[in-house]
């Protein structure tokens, strides 16, 4: 008699599925010192699968020129994918208008569009403007250069133990002089979702617009702006296996139209003379100059790449091969996880005794394993836990089990080697 | 380049067992060094008599390559005249740098155990940190910027 167990045949269809999605990165197959490539940083940014890039060759091949005002047929064709990428991003986000996604240069960009458009024109001195530990130094130096500008001052919502915000903290941070909130979404140090619905229904009791910076959220998990009834929601197209230098800001329609535009140039304006110049209707008021037209493209193309996987089934990779790396991990003697929110992404940041975490990478580097070394750009959460950097290894759906097991011999070896 | 052969015993060994670890009590001299790469730092204090270093000693947080580095460097400074420790910086600096040809007359000694850094440029600064912080103390009328102005990799020293 033949038994068939269900739940185990669903796991190797699965597993063998992913396995053929690995195949569509190439540069997977690479060799480093001799080994096998195990890329174990795509929090930093992630790899490109072929059709994306596929996507990037045919528009420079066959349909690119500058977009928007031509009239002839290869402006009309860019013009027309361009758009066309901004709808994506407007599906992939459940935003309600097209209108409301701008293509920026990344999230850096569009946290500081933010600063200038909506900061400087309604947050004066002495207002009050609420951060978190968990932020990325990008949402917090623009607030700080705004502070400056303006005498506002900000405060902070902290964390505990394990890496999370303390929401009750956070709701006595509110008063009368606060104006904004700029809130990560998943700590890219640490890995922590952080409770953004909840977070951002609080601060709407309170008047205060929130900025959620998403580039951590977006390449793991469904996102719905509408949803979340964020003011403004950031990413990064380079972190969600899209190119780099592109990245886009979804704002509600009516404080994008309320703001004033942060670069001034062409395609920004409705007319120009030298005593006036009106300007253009969003999103194109805040698109001036020539905007990364292949980038956006190939953006589109990443989250098509995305959604023929399933955001779910991303998910459900990533939390294997997360839980799977921590239990390893935890058995290995002189080994700290730092970061232990029950509600992750899967970023393993961790640290060893006596070894520092640059020393780690270099070694690692030597086995052909990538994790990234450092302050990772948000040193407040190194100093809540008192120290100087971490070693980070991020998981993606196109990783699997022998890159894990790859990795831990490697700090096996590492500490062999150092101790 | 190998890591393993840049990890090499000696340096491991100072890794291991610093020598010249902690402050001294009434330096004459005294600079911290940051690299912002990785937000290490290192604190360096010396006592200079008769513009000979007399006593120096070193601590902070830092990798093994830096730590190990400070230690030798501690170990070699020691009884030299400030010109010849200003001589060994210099040629320190270039040969991490790879500007320093090594079969030309040096005085660096066992310190070309150090050598290899130069195929890694990312823990370049690593290596460079300790000595780039001995120059502050020992030029601590000079501010921090002209420091980072002056060094090739943009290393930040400040004086304290």
């Amino acid at each position: 008699m033949k038994i068939i167990d269900a739940t185990l045949e669903h796991d190797v269809k699965f597993a063998n599925k992913m396995e053929k999605v690995r195949a569509d990165f190439p540069i997977l197959k690479l060799n480093v010192n001799g080994k096998p490539l195990v890329y174990l940083d795509s929090a930093a940014s992630s790899q490109m699968a072929q059709p994306v890039i596929d996507r990037l060759v045919h528009y420079q091949t066959s349909q690119h020129a500058n977009v928007h005002r031509g009239v002839h047929y290869l402006s009309e064709i860019a013009t027309s994918e361009y758009e066309s990428a901004r709808q994506k991003l407007q599906r992939f986000v459940n935003a309600g208008e097209d209108r409301e996604i701008i293509f920026t240069s990344g999230t850096t960009d569009a946290i500081n569009l933010v600063m200038h458009g909506y900061g400087r024109k309604f947050i004066k001195a002495d207002d009050e403007i609420i951060l978190t530990t968990l932020e990325h130094h990008s949402n917090i130096v623009p607030w700080q250069m705004l502070a400056e500008e303006t005498g506002a001052k900000i405060r902070v919502v902290p964390i505990n133990d394990a890496g999370e915000l303390l929401v009750d903290e956070y709701e006595k941070l509110f008063n009368h002089r606060t104006k904004f909130v700029g809130l990560i979404h998943v700590s890219n140090a640490l890995g922590t979702i952080n409770p953004v619905k909840q977070m951002i229904a609080l601060a709407h009791k309170h008047g205060v617009p929130v900025l959620v910076d998403g580039a951590q959220a977006t390449p793991h998990m469904k996102v719905d702006v509408q949803d979340l009834d964020c003011d403004f929601y950031v990413f990064s197209a380079h972190k969600m296996y899209g190119p780099t230098g592109v990245g886009m800001l979804y704002g509600k329609a009516k404080l994008l139209e309320s703001m004033q535009p942060f670069k001034g140039g062409g395609e920004m304006i409705a007319s120009v003379t030298f005593e006036k110049t009106t300007y253009n209707t969003i999103p194109h008021k805040f698109e001036a100059g020539t905007p990364p037209i292949a980038a956006a493209i190939g953006f589109g193309a990443a989250v098509d790449y995305m959604l023929g996987i399933g955001i779910e089934e991303i998910h459900t990779r990533e939390m294997e091969l997360l839980n799977y790396a921590t239990e390893l991990i935890s058995e290995l003697p002189g080994v700290n996880v730092i970061g232990t929110a029950p509600s992750k992404t899967s970023v393993l940041s961790f640290v060893i005794d006596g070894i520092h975490p640059h020393d780690i990478g270099t070694l690692l580097n030597q086995e052909g394993i990538a994790v990234r070394t450092g302050h990772h750009c948000a040193q407040p959460v190194m100093q809540r836990f008192k120290i100087p950097a971490t070693s980070r290894a991020s998981f993606a759906f196109y990783n699997n089990r022998s890159d894990v097991d790859a990795f831990i011999a490697g700090i096996h070896t590492v500490q062999k080697f150092l101790s | 380049m190998n890591a393993k052969s840049l990890y090499q015993e000696v340096i491991l060994d100072h890794n291991r067992k610093p020598r010249n670890y902690g402050a001294l009590d009434n330096a004459n001299h005294h600079a911290v060094g940051h690299n912002p790469l990785c937000g290490d730092h290192l604190d360096i204090s010396l006592n200079l008599e008769n513009n000979q270093v007399d006593s120096i000693a070193f601590q902070g947080e830092s990798c093994a390559i830096c730590k190990a580095s400070a230690s030798m460097m501690t170990t070699v400074v020691k009884g030299k005249s400030r010109n010849d420790v200003e001589i060994l910086i210099h040629e320190f600096r270039d040969m991490a740098t790879g500007k320093l040809d090594l079969d030309n007359p040096h005085h660096l000694g066992r310190l070309t155990v150090f050598s290899g850094i130069q195929e890694l440029p990312t823990r370049v600064k690593c290596a460079i940190l300790p000595w780039h912080t001995l120059h502050a103390a020992l030029n601590s009328e000079e501010s921090a910027s002209t420091e980072n102005e002056n060094d090739p990799v943009h290393m930040s020293a400040g004086n304290r």
